[in-house]
């Protein structure tokens, strides 16, 4: 696609062609005092080489791999990207192609989101997933109207130990409508408390994130059943999808609905985003599952043919009355999701998620040993929560001059935890790093 | 689609605006889509309906019928308890296509007010309706 900007004659003639006098009587249906008079309070425009100064200079504030070595996870995790992935999402035909909104001319892309759908329906165990949200945190959101909307109920428990940013994107959506969030706290252990559950009545949902914020594995099994016998779902969330190769996964476990955040799976990190949301459910559920749904069939030749299914509940067709919100999907990423599960296969996903756990474990041994606490005694993934001695913030703060993040204090969230960080630790750090970081941290 | 001379509406039962048909059965009434509203919506792949037990008010919501190009919601012509629900239509909503009026019915009721039938429109007024949506 170019990008060429109307010349003065082009508007002058879509003026004529319209007959209307200047653009200014083109918005004479907003009231006046309703309109902005005046510019905009931007800076001044740059000169191509003014601009690349500046960004330059930006990009230094931050620190960023490989330069540094950052031991945080916490939503978003250093993976390492085969260069297949880079090449073939850069291709044109991925790369530029809009959501089709006839979409069964467009095979190549129904057929790619299809496959995406099926690998994360085998990873999370699922019977069906749509073809992507924006994000782990969105996913989670709409997973919690989905069983709002199934169970007619008004109620959702929440864990504590859900990532801090997805519980307040959650909010966003559920504060303004009455419906109620009750938060689970969590046990010593570093996993959600389970026992308030009982007393509860009227539950839509329980949702857990597994490995959870703290990156302890959550006994899903249990919190599975307790939603069952109240009548309600049991929703997992999750924010590193790479677990999975070595967890039992969502679906095993008793889920009714999984969904999180994809961006582990080929997606760059890019400061935040995008993400890929990834939700997935049981089939029984699958008419008020949002967003789109590719399905395979066959023409009236007999022929293997890709359509868009569901897709008649959608926004752009039912206006108001869709099933939800969301009217799209991140195919790109879900693209790159796809291509990374099937580049790497079930082996190999087990195999990283086993040298995840294993550098991690390295690492919270290390540190034990080097007489620090491990904060909870669960079993974690790739990452995990310690407790450095008091007033640490100053050695934090000399570490990052030696381009060391020594993970995520956590005190912003969970102010009872001052002087602890949540630690990750990924396939990209080499024991050389993971030794660096315990030397400078006992330093 | 069909013309309206080509529709298929029986006399013995009654029609609403939103064309669903009603048809009294003793104490309780049927309750369908006409000929017109499957014809227009195309193949059915999905019928959405409500609980045993579950009451409605003349007009309410009581589903939705969804087909390969839109999802259309139900209303219901009288209202009432719903005492039973056509459960052939989970593997054959085909049925609604069909034959709208016999195997294709979608609810039965015990109406709030069985009069309330005779309030609904006859197959003359409704193709009056018809040929104004022409």
């Amino acid at each position: 696609m170019r990008y060429l900007p109307h010349t003065d004659e082009d508007i002058s003639a879509m003026l004529t062609s319209s007959g209307v006098k200047s653009l200014d009587d083109l918005f004479t249906s907003i009231p006046r005092d309703c309109r902005r008079t005046g510019d905009l309070k931007l800076p001044k425009p740059l000169t191509e080489w003014e601009l690349t100064a500046r960004i330059d200079a930006l990009s230094r504030e931050v620190a960023s791999s490989p330069e540094y070595k950052i031991f945080i996870g916490a939503g978003s995790y250093d993976h390492f990207i085969p260069e297949s992935l880079s090449y073939l999402l850069s291709r044109s035909e991925f790369v530029t192609s809009y959501t089709p909104y006839q979409p069964e001319i467009s095979q190549g892309t129904l057929q790619a989101i299809y496959e995406y759908q099926t690998l994360t329906a085998r990873l999370l165990g699922m019977e069906v997933a749509n073809a992507s949200l924006y994000d782990g945190a969105s996913a989670l959101a709409e997973a919690i109207l989905m069983s709002l909307r199934i169970t007619r109920r008004n109620r959702v428990a929440l864990s504590r130990l859900i990532h801090p940013l997805y519980r307040s994107v959650v909010e966003t959506y559920l504060k303004p409508t009455g419906y109620e969030i009750i938060e689970l706290p969590y046990l010593t252990d570093g996993t959600t408390d389970l026992s308030s559950i009982d007393d509860m009545d009227d539950l839509a949902a329980i949702a857990l994130q597994s490995p959870n914020f703290f990156g302890s594995i959550e006994h899903l099994r249990s919190a599975a059943e307790k939603a069952h016998e109240k009548g309600g779902l049991f929703i997992t969330s999750f924010t590193e999808p790479i677990a999975y190769g070595l967890l039992k996964n969502p679906g095993v476990l008793g889920a009714d609905i999984a969904c999180g955040e994809g961006q582990s799976l080929g997606i760059s990190r890019s400061f935040g985003g995008p993400g890929l949301g990834m939700l997935a459910g049981k089939m029984k559920y699958v008419r008020n599952m949002p967003g789109r749904l590719v399905g395979k069939t066959e023409d009236s030749e007999g022929k293997r043919g890709f359509v868009l299914t569901l897709a008649t509940r959608e926004q752009h067709i039912r206006r108001e009355k869709a099933t939800s919100n969301i009217c799209t999907n991140n195919s790109l990423c879900a693209l790159a999701a796809a291509m990374y599960m099937a580049s790497i296969g079930g082996t190999g996903i087990r195999e990283l998620a086993q040298i995840n756990y294993d550098k991690s474990e390295y690492l919270k041994r290390e540190l034990t040993r080097t007489g620090h606490r491990i904060a909870f005694q669960s079993p974690t993934f790739n990452e995990f929560v310690v407790q450095f001695p008091p007033h640490s913030k100053h050695k934090y703060d000399s570490l990052i001059e030696k381009k060391i993040v020594a993970g995520l204090p956590v005190d912003r969230w969970y102010p009872e935890l001052s002087d602890h960080y949540l630690l990750c630790c990924t396939e990209t750090m080499t024991k050389d790093d993971i030794d660096l970081l315990v030397r400078e941290v006992n330093s | 689609m069909k013309e309206i001379s080509e529709l298929y509406l029986p006399d013995d039962v009654r029609y609403a605006e939103t064309h669903e048909w009603v048809k009294i059965d003793d104490e309780m009434v049927r309750i369908g889509i006409s000929d017109y509203a499957q014809d227009q919506l195309g193949d059915i792949v999905f019928v959405e309906l409500p609980k045993v037990g579950d009451t409605f008010a003349t007009g309410e919501e009581f589903g939705t019928v969804e087909s390969v190009k839109a999802v259309s919601e139900l209303y219901i012509p009288v209202g009432g308890e719903v005492l039973s629900i056509n459960t052939d239509l989970d593997d054959a909503p085909e049925l609604v296509n069909q034959d709208p009026y016999h195997d294709g019915w979608l609810i039965e009721i015990k109406p709030d007010d069985l009069l309330e039938v005779e309030n609904r429109m006859t197959k003359e007024d409704y193709m009056e309706i018809l040929e104004g949506e022409e």
